[in-house]
């Protein structure tokens, strides 16, 4: 597959949505938590508590919708403010009772609007990059279609961040890419291509530690292997000292590039 | 000689063809448009008032080094891992002639050091719109890092002037990782109790104002200045809206709540060292 085949498969609407993987993993165990008490509810993110096995865990996931009906409900998985901050507020929550938190991201990237930028969109994203990184309680981030730019940063500083073998993770989309560099984004495959934005490429480059061969929605079996490496994964950094964890988050992302820099 | 003679001088280059080369010869530098109001300043006045329009107060851009020379005690600023510099870490097409013609200017789109400002020891990072754009790349925002790691170390305030168009996408990922990996910075100079202060100068956007500018204790901004997440360009092609009048300004970005202070470039220092003090940072013993 090329990098924009990816790109399309990445964005296709017949792939699992993050309510879908919740639906699967975690079943009746998962309860809906709303808000982020200071503006309103974001629908674009989904978000609450559920079992993993015997651990309860805080689950956050930015959903697309699998329909149309359900994708304009939910911002076609574009957070505005209030949905980062409904994020932070159940990871500070998570914090609290030491429950491991799992994010699931699919997002093209945090929503450009007005509204959005007047409620301060930049400084929601850079308040959860700041948190996230000493949050006290274990975090993973798992990116199961899309990762667009900031808004999915926004829910990816984590200890470990994991991507399924068609997601993609970039700092711009190649449409978007294309039309800034070249005036063209009917060049986008060219600049899907060099913006190194898929799985393989992640993983060579050290930003992604595991990448995941993609489930579909009917296939139970998948979505219990994939719930048993989280529960593993989880479980052990539940076990470290908090600030041993902290100190790992923070390194792992001070080491990424850096062996390239010329001093 | 015939008393009409003086009627009217005889001007000997009238007729020649050497006229438009005797004209006298402004160099265009000398003038400066104010884009604003449209003066036409001087451009050495217009340098003396801190590259402020002194007709409506329009505050053009200055380089990094103009910004350093603003802010620090005179000759004070140590400048910290200057020669650090990113290269093609993705092989991205015609990164690597961008990168050149950008370093004939600057190493890299940031400045980091120490200095004294009104005799307090503080580190200094100035983001350089010289250097395509101030875009942040695995440099930018290791310098950035590595300023925060100093000041965190040393118990230092640190001072951070922002101006950039937001992450580089030239280096891809690994540009969107230098946002967690300086809030991360950010956020442990914090948690030791230290002071940071960010100046948000025009333009500010994307993944910087994303990070490290929305994270000071305290927020200022030059007047005008565009700050914002999703620039105007980005909203109106993106999502076909129009945008209302002085959207995204600082004045805008104040009254909805997300910047302490919009500040005049002429009191910029005097209200850094005012606030540097009132955190009890002391001055240095000459």
């Amino acid at each position: 597959m090329t990098a924009y085949e990816k790109v399309t498969a990445a964005r296709d609407v017949k792939k699992p949505t993050a309510v879908d993987y919740i639906a699967n993993m975690f079943g009746d165990s998962f309860i809906e938590l709303h808000g982020d008490r200071r503006f309103a509810d974001d629908k674009a993110i989904v978000a609450g508590l559920a079992m993993l096995y015997d651990t309860p865990v805080t689950v956050i996931g930015i959903e697309k919708g699998r329909n149309t009906k359900e994708r304009v409900e939910r911002n076609f998985g574009q957070a505005q403010p209030e949905g980062y901050r409904k994020a932070l507020r159940l990871m500070k929550q998570a914090e609290k009772f030491r429950r491991p938190v799992l994010c699931l991201v699919d997002t093209s990237g945090a929503y450009p609007g007005i509204g959005a930028e007047e409620r301060g969109q930049g400084q929601a994203i850079a308040e959860n990059l700041m948190e996230m990184m000493a949050l006290k309680t274990p975090v993973l981030t798992i990116l199961i279609g899309e990762g667009g730019s900031g808004g999915a940063l926004a829910l990816a500083v984590a200890d470990e961040v994991w991507m399924m073998e068609n997601a993609v993770y970039s700092v711009i989309s190649p449409e978007g890419c294309a039309s800034i560099l070249w005036k063209d984004s009917a060049k986008a495959p060219e600049a899907a291509e060099a913006l190194k934005m898929t799985a393989q490429d992640l993983f060579d480059l050290g930003v992604v530690e595991r990448i995941i061969r993609q489930p579909k929605t009917e296939d139970k079996a998948m979505f219990e292997s994939l719930k048993l490496l989280i529960s593993r994964t989880l479980t052990k950094n539940l076990s470290l000292d908090p600030d041993v964890l902290t100190e790992q988050r923070y390194k792992r992302f001070r080491r990424i590039g850096t062996g390239h820099l010329i001093t | 000689m015939n008393i009409f003679s003086f009627v009217k001088p005889k001007n000997e280059l009238e007729n020649s063809d050497d006229t438009k080369q005797n004209v006298p010869f402004v160099p265009e530098e000398m003038w400066t448009r104010c884009p604003k109001c449209n003066t036409m300043l001087l451009t050495t006045d217009m340098e003396e008032n801190l590259n402020v329009c002194t007709g409506c107060n329009h505050h053009f851009r200055m380089s990094a080094a103009q910004r350093v020379e603003l802010l620090a005690d005179e000759g004070s600023f140590c400048e910290h891992d200057a020669s650090l510099a990113g290269g093609n870490i993705l092989d991205f097409p015609g990164y690597d002639q961008k990168l050149e013609k950008a370093r004939k200017n600057a190493k890299e789109s940031v400045i980091c050091g120490e200095c004294l400002m009104g005799g307090v020891r503080t580190v200094l990072c100035v983001m350089d719109a010289d250097f395509m754009m101030g875009s942040m790349g695995t440099a930018t925002g290791e310098k950035i890092t590595r300023a925060f790691e100093l000041a965190t170390e040393r118990r230092l305030p640190v001072v951070a002037v922002t101006v950039s168009g937001g992450a580089r996408m030239q280096e891809g990922i690994l540009s969107l990782m230098q946002m967690a990996k300086t809030s991360g910075a950010v956020k442990r100079h914090s948690d030791a109790g230290l002071l940071y202060i960010t100046v948000l100068t025009d333009p500010t956007t994307g993944g910087v104002t994303a990070s490290f500018a929305m994270e000071g204790d305290i927020i200022l901004a030059e007047p005008d200045t565009l700050v914002a997440f999703a620039g105007p360009r980005v909203i109106e092609q993106t999502m076909r809206q129009k945008l209302p009048k002085d959207f995204q300004t600082s004045e805008f970005v104040l009254q909805k709540g997300f910047i302490d202070a919009v500040v005049n470039r002429q009191s910029l220092k005097p209200t850094l060292i005012k606030l540097l003090k009132l955190h009890g940072c002391r001055e240095e013993k000459k």
